[in-house]
């Protein structure tokens, strides 16, 4: 008997329930939209999309822009990923802004959230990151494109509303390198048990 | 390890680059009329410059731009960097 087709979608962390910590809180926040943007920074294309996100795109790298939910990472200078909450209809909308020279692509699916927060998330990220995140460096807003323990990120130092001075950061992480990652900082969080 | 600044991004460390060879080589303005061997030549044949040498590098880890460096190849110090169609 063929079995009935699984409907329900999975997040590429799903399961995965993170040993507690002192200081440090990780977690998987699943299904982001998140659509990747290309195109002049200036000009009628940027300023329509600007208006459209209701924020003008960021055109010094390593930034973001954002209001609510919604952010604009500088991935490149004519590249940006806007990022928003589950289901938002991004894709939809900025692809009405599409012309010549402007992409629009909806790639939610490519890439999950883990949220790595608390007063040690710093020293937990210095095991596998060569960047400086102290805040003078590396402020709420700012974001970079690079590596954790080899594995390709966009590290996002977030304001996650919960935590007020705390620091907390977003990792965008590939779903097929979700689990490593995930079981890597598991690994390398053993000390703040 | 050397330290990379990269144009968009600033300093990163070299395992985020992939090199790419020589810069400023300027492509055949007519290919279809060059022969082999001088085809060969444009594809393989590079100075072996020993003190500062213009190159490419991307930035792949990261904002995946390519962009120019002068490094001396006796040194490995990065003189400077510069973007695409910036002068040399
Ligand atoms: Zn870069």
């Amino acid at each position: 008997m063929a079995e009935p087709l699984e409907t329900t979608i999975r997040s590429p962390l799903a399961g995965w329930t993170p040993h507690p910590l002192t200081g440090i809180r990780l977690a998987e926040l699943p299904f982001r939209t998140q659509v990747n943007l290309r195109l002049p920074a200036k000009g009628p294309a940027a300023d329509a999309v600007g208006l459209e996100l209701g924020v003008p795109l960021p055109v010094e790298p390593g930034t973001t822009a954002g209001s609510g939910e919604l952010s604009v990472l500088w991935l490149g200078p004519d590249e940006w990923l806007v990022v928003g909450s589950p289901g938002a209809d991004l894709a939809a909308r900025l692809a009405a802004r599409r012309g010549a020279g402007v992409s629009v692509v909806d790639t939610s699916a490519l890439r999950t959230t883990v949220l790595v927060a608390g007063p040690r998330a710093r020293d937990l990220l210095a095991h596998g990151c060569a960047l400086d995140l102290h805040p003078t460096r590396f402020p709420t807003g700012r974001c970079a494109q690079t590596l954790l323990a080899h594995a390709q990120i966009v590290l996002v130092a977030v304001d996650d509303g919960t935590s007020g001075a705390e620091p907390a950061y977003h990792l965008l992480v590939r779903s097929s390198f979700a689990n490593y990652l995930a079981d890597w900082l598991e690994d390398a969080a053993v000390e703040y048990r | 390890m050397l330290l990379i600044r990269c144009p968009w991004c600033g300093p990163r460390d070299e395992t985020e680059f992939h090199y790419g060879g020589a810069a400023h080589v300027a492509y055949p303005s007519d290919p279809a009329a060059l022969s082999d061997e001088e085809w060969g030549r444009y594809l393989f044949v590079r100075e072996n410059l020993k003190g500062p040498f213009a190159e490419r590098w991307c930035h792949t880890a990261g904002c995946r731009r390519w962009f120019n460096a002068v490094r001396d190849t006796l040194t490995n110090e990065i003189l400077r960097v510069y973007r695409i169609g910036e002068p040399a």
